[in-house]
């Protein structure tokens, strides 16, 4: 706000505040036509291909869903398997129940949402680091819990019930259609979600909380949204899993294993942007792909770059794009424009 | 009787969980990072005991004289290299990092080898030895041992941070490290003195567990970092006594719960954690809440 009203003052027609920039417009006919072909994928790939595009998604999803906490709001869960579990198990209960697996999606994922409620009230007593081990624990006792009732399998797991009438081909398009569409939703919702309020006080407890919180910024209130948000997210990736996998098992899904995946793909994109978890999650389904048959070398080389990432390209790959050739995909910040090509780039380029 | 000697029996585990738990405690309290590789660490300290006592045949209690300097040395260079690397940059990043260090760890120790479970010193009469409270409580050696280091740590630790000059410089820093280093101490340095002392605890803690039971790629993050953690809370963030207290109350939680339901141990101990969470949040012995 200073900013703005410095420059109006001292030079009004030659800066303005904008938040578009030219490459909006064919980035949002990008993305759309992006969506469209990656709709018809069904029809023109191998389903082999569609099975590895779903884990891509769920990865995906994950990913920007901890990006969310980490990269905004400062928040380094080390729990979200907790919710991924939880969005599995939502939707196996109430398939048993006889709903449809995919109409029980998104009930999973507001279910989670819910969830995350009394989650947050137990551990957001704590903060940083302790926060993380805390959320850690939060995830094992869920865990723990769901593992009491024998009904829905107990420690083994169980099948998940509802989709033999599906014929293979039908099932496997389907669930990839379920995974793109939960993806479009999850990526837009968080786009909206920053370019609105929350997205400004977050980017403001990014950038430095103390700050935030002297100029009146509600932290805890943004904290608890977000962690709401992430949530439900992973939830509906969990619930994804449930269908693609179509097996449930306690230890799978609430394995933290999930976290580090999320964690990694994010680091390694770039933290505290919404591009970052898109190249993050290419880079580890490439890794993953390729060292599909060396067990958990793929796991062990993600943390190794991760560990060298976060010491030495804190934004990242996405952070490495954007210092060469300053552009952003998805603009969430505003913009200090000049009407003056060269002080275009000294502008306030956070966002 | 049977809940005499599960209480007994989860006071002596107590002092195993402080044993993981005063390492975690001594480096937040010192440099504000929290190890989420603790577990892991001490999980490679049991493996390394069990690779030196099948390379050279050293004695099981003589393992320990070489994993815990060569652990304390690790994590002297380690904090120096990668820690304080994430240190200058945020918080965040050390947890970034150690977390990255966790899943390394146990990936590359599933990798190297598998997922089977190790135990130390089998056969000795330590281990497998007990002896009887009266007619119907039965105590194995190890425990009291054990219980018996952990105490000799807690109070060794105590006098080192309160007398030694390392002590004292450890005491600055951690107080404030810019004054610290204004008045002529190298911070970093004493940073890495304190992640040794934190190393060698946990080698001790690892080799401990791994004769207590028994040691998997896992074990590091399943058991032994959320229970250290647990102790720490329990007890009250930054006090090593209080890290006892937190060890043994968890301790006693997990043997009521498996006196009730044999596999509700773990489940027990972290519904006493959450509740000492929502009631106590500054833990058992703190009086004043810490954020």
């Amino acid at each position: 706000m200073t900013v703005a009203t410095d420059t109006t003052t001292r030079s009004e027609e030659v800066f303005r505040v904008t938040r578009s920039r030219r490459n909006v417009a064919w980035t949002g006919a990008g993305a759309l036509a992006v969506v469209v072909v990656l709709a018809m994928f069904p029809y023109i790939v191998y389903s082999g291909t569609t099975t590895i595009m779903v884990q891509a998604f769920i990865v995906l999803i994950l990913a920007s869903m901890w990006n969310l906490l980490a990269g905004y709001a400062g928040l380094v869960s080390v729990g979200q398997q907790a919710f991924v579990g939880l969005g599995a198990y939502f939707v196996l209960i109430l398939a048993i129940h006889g709903t449809s697996p995919f109409a029980a999606l998104p009930v999973a994922a507001i279910g989670c949402g819910v969830a995350a409620l009394p989650l947050w009230w137990l551990v957001s007593r704590l903060r940083s680091g302790y926060f993380a081990i805390a959320t850690w624990v939060m995830a094992a006792t869920v865990m723990l819990v769901i593992e009491k009732f024998s009904s829905i399998g107990g420690g083994t797991g169980m099948q998940l019930p509802g989709l033999s009438g599906f014929s293979p081909t039908l099932l496997t398009a389907d669930t990839y259609w379920a995974g793109l569409a939960v993806t479009v939703v999850a990526l837009a919702g968080i786009y909206l979600l920053l370019r609105g309020r929350l997205g400004l006080v977050l980017t403001a407890i990014r950038d430095d909380e103390t700050a935030a919180r002297s100029s009146g910024v509600r932290t805890g209130v943004a904290r608890l949204l977000v962690f709401v948000v992430a949530g439900a997210g992973c939830g509906a990736a969990g619930a994804l899993l449930a269908i693609n996998q179509l097996l449930v098992q306690p230890g799978a899904v609430f394995s933290v294993q999930w976290t580090a995946e999320m964690a990694f793909a994010t680091i390694i994109g770039g933290l505290g942007t919404i591009e970052g978890p898109i190249i993050g999650t290419a880079v580890y389904m490439v890794l993953q792909q390729t060292l599909a048959s060396y067990n958990a070398w793929y796991l062990i080389i993600l943390g190794l770059v991760a560990i060298t990432v976060a010491l030495f390209a804190r934004r990242g790959l996405w952070g490495l794009v954007d210092e060469h050739l300053n552009v952003r995909l998805f603009p969430v910040g505003y913009w200090l424009r000049s009407t003056d090509t060269a002080e275009r780039r000294n502008g306030a380029r956070r966002g | 009787m049977a809940w005499v000697n599960a209480i007994i029996q989860g006071v002596l585990t107590g002092g195993l969980y402080a044993l993981f738990a005063c390492g975690l405690s001594l480096m937040f309290g010192v440099m504000n990072v929290v190890n989420l590789a603790h577990g892991d660490l001490a999980v490679v300290a049991g493996y390394v005991a069990i690779g030196i006592i099948a390379v050279t045949h050293v004695p099981v209690l003589a393992s320990f004289l070489i994993v815990v300097p060569v652990m304390a040395l690790l994590g002297y260079v380690l904090q120096r290299t990668i820690l304080q690397g994430a240190l200058d940059r945020s918080v965040l990043t050390t947890l970034l990092v150690t977390f990255g260090l966790s899943v390394v760890i146990e990936n590359g120790l599933l990798q190297f080898f598998t997922a089977n479970s190790r135990a130390i010193g089998t056969g000795l009469s330590l281990v497998t030895g007990s002896f009887k409270l009266g007619s119907q409580i039965q105590l194995g050696y190890l425990l009291v041992v054990i219980f018996a280091t952990a105490v000799v740590v807690l109070l060794g630790l105590q006098y080192f941070l309160s007398r030694s000059k390392y002590g004292r410089l450890i005491r600055a820093v951690a107080d404030d490290k810019e004054a610290a280093q204004l008045s002529g101490v190298d911070y970093r340095h004493v940073f890495g003195i304190a992640a040794a002392l934190a190393f060698g605890t946990v080698a001790l803690a690892g080799v401990a567990y791994g004769m207590y039971s028994q040691l998997q790629p896992t074990t590091g993050t399943d058991t032994i970092l959320l229970f250290a953690f647990a102790a720490v809370v329990i007890g009250g963030l930054g006090s090593l006594w209080g890290t006892l207290l937190g060890g043994v109350v968890l301790g006693v939680a997990q043997q009521i719960g498996a006196q009730i339901n044999i596999s509700d141990e773990v489940l027990a101990g972290y519904i006493v954690f959450l509740a000492v969470l929502v009631l106590r949040p500054q833990g058992l012995t703190t009086r004043r809440a810490q954020s």
